[in-house]
């Protein structure tokens, strides 16, 4: 328990104000600009925007200068305004097939059909420091050449499984089963709830219980069938109008996991499937999330559920950076009664034993 | 419609301060901005699920046609433009006013396809060739 307390106000503000010239630092020292966070550090800005759950690039690029670059914090303040504004519309899904293609690459099929596109990656980079970035002024852009090259369709190599009806259908449906956002989580949690709260959940978290089912717990063994980094235009059906508009573009990064089989008496075996959908360039999120989504279909696919990654109730309600946190900083708040009654807990039961 | 929601606030206004005489216009609903949920499918072909939410701002204008008729101008884009919504609210009234619709359409709306068009194409081209054709090694020949 804790209790109000009162007095301090004087000391509060000297300390919002230390922050305020924190956030600053050194004056001599341009103060960075929104444009440059969200052109320069885009990826944070996507992490932001992914688990804040509101894309708009901007927002996300305040919310981290105002934190301090701390990225969680970010998220908790994009939540904050988030929870101020009215929800006008639900979009139309989003159509990930139809978009326009910046990366797609796939594990599976050397010879995918639409081609394997780096688009712009980490991977094949050395990780070694590049101090030429360091130099102000000096870093190397190289200038797209004009040469038109087109790019193929890109067909889902889920598709390209299906045909031959190796991989498990999906369910169909146009309406999710439930929103967040709105009701709270019951269990079991359908799938699409399951995937809304891990589309807001902590990267850290995501990545550390997906690693987990591939070092065993949780048996599952993963190929990355597909991952692809795409804007997509964002469709509303205003209800003043009576058809689709477009509202704007997005870019969203999807991965589909491919996993070993699940047959029965009635199926042949098929590979089944985990999913993941992130805003922006997030891909260790997507990827990171598909693992356990796949994980957390163990009792849908009669699998034993025996790891931490499979029990929907362990990662559900620990996936939120937000709540997580909120949790975990509320034991900076006063507890000076609570800690009485235990300090006289143990001064008496000192004294008891010493009788 | 979409090619107005998806150009830049600045871009809009320019083009509008650059109409001689523009129509006047009331507004039928000011511009307001809120979310729009975002829906995603499962393995992107499946069911639908709340992905996540984006801002947008919608507006509706009202302008006088040649016969007087009332002319409704809708506008639903993606941020928190409050003028954008505006502006292309009246454009798209614009659009559907016998006087106006040739001039928008010409010096507005085909101006910003074509610059849409081209930044799409020249992403297109600059992801073509990061296209690779990987190869496997047989070992042992």
């Amino acid at each position: 328990m804790y209790v109000a307390v009162k007095g301090g106000e004087r000391a509060i503000d000297a300390a919002h104000g230390m922050l305020d010239r924190a956030r600053r630092g050194d004056p001599k020292v341009p103060e960075i600009s929104l444009d440059q966070i969200s052109e320069q550090l885009a990826l944070s800005v996507d992490r932001v925007m992914t688990e804040g759950s509101v894309y708009d690039r901007e927002l996300a690029a305040l919310a981290i200068k105002q934190a301090r670059g701390d990225l969680v914090e970010a998220i908790f303040l994009l939540r904050a305004y988030r929870a101020t504004l009215p929800r006008l519309a639900v979009t139309k899904p989003i159509e990930t097939g139809g978009g326009t293609v910046r990366r797609r690459i796939s594990a599976t099929f050397k010879d995918v059909p639409g081609g394997q596109v780096l688009g712009p990656t980490f991977d094949y980079t050395h990780r070694l420091l590049d101090f030429t970035l360091a130099a102000e002024g000096r870093a190397q852009v190289h200038p797209p050449d004009e040469a038109t090259v087109s790019l193929d369709p890109t067909p889902r190599v889920a598709d390209v499984l299906n045909q031959e009806g190796l991989i498990e259908a999906i369910p169909q449906g146009d309406e999710p089963d439930g929103d967040v956002t709105r009701e709270p989580l019951r269990f079991p949690a359908s799938r699409s709830v399951r995937l809304q709260n891990l589309a807001r959940g902590d990267e850290g978290f995501l990545l550390a219980m997906g690693y987990s089912t591939q070092r065993g717990y949780g048996r599952n063994h993963p190929f990355a069938g597909e991952i692809r980094l795409c804007d997509v235009e964002v469709e509303i059906v205003p209800e003043e109008l009576g058809f689709p508009v477009v509202i704007g573009e997005m870019t969203v990064t999807e991965c589909e996991m491919v996993n070993q089989f699940k047959g029965s008496a009635t199926v042949p075996p098929q590979f089944t499937r985990g999913y993941g959908l992130a805003f922006g360039e997030s891909e260790r999120k997507a990827m990171a999330m598909a693992l356990v989504d796949r994980a957390l279909r163990a009792e849908e696919l009669d699998e034993t559920v025996s790891a931490p990654a499979q029990d929907q109730e362990f990662v559900l309600y620990h996936s939120d950076s937000v709540e997580a946190s909120g949790f975990v900083q509320h034991l900076k708040l006063p507890h000076y009664v609570d800690f009485q009654a235990e300090l006289n807990l143990v001064r008496r039961m000192r004294g008891e034993a010493a009788e | 419609m979409a090619v107005l929601a998806k150009a830049r606030g600045d871009e809009l206004e320019a083009l509008w301060s650059a109409i001689p005489e523009p129509p006047a216009y009331r507004f039928l609903r000011k511009p307001e901005t809120g979310l729009a949920m975002v829906r995603g499918r499962i393995g992107g072909t499946g069911q639908a699920f709340n992905m996540g939410e984006m801002t947008m701002t919608r507006a509706a204008v009202q302008m006088t046609g040649e016969a007087g008729e009332a002319i409704a101008g809708f506008a639903h884009a993606a941020g928190r433009n409050q003028r954008h919504a505006e502006l292309a609210a009246a454009f798209d009234a614009m659009l559907q006013d016998g006087r106006w619709h040739a001039l928008v359409k010409k010096g507005v709306v085909a101006p910003l396809a074509e610059a849409q068009a081209g930044a799409k194409k020249r992403q297109a081209t600059d992801t073509a060739k990061t296209r690779v054709e990987f190869f496997t090694l047989v070992r042992g020949e």
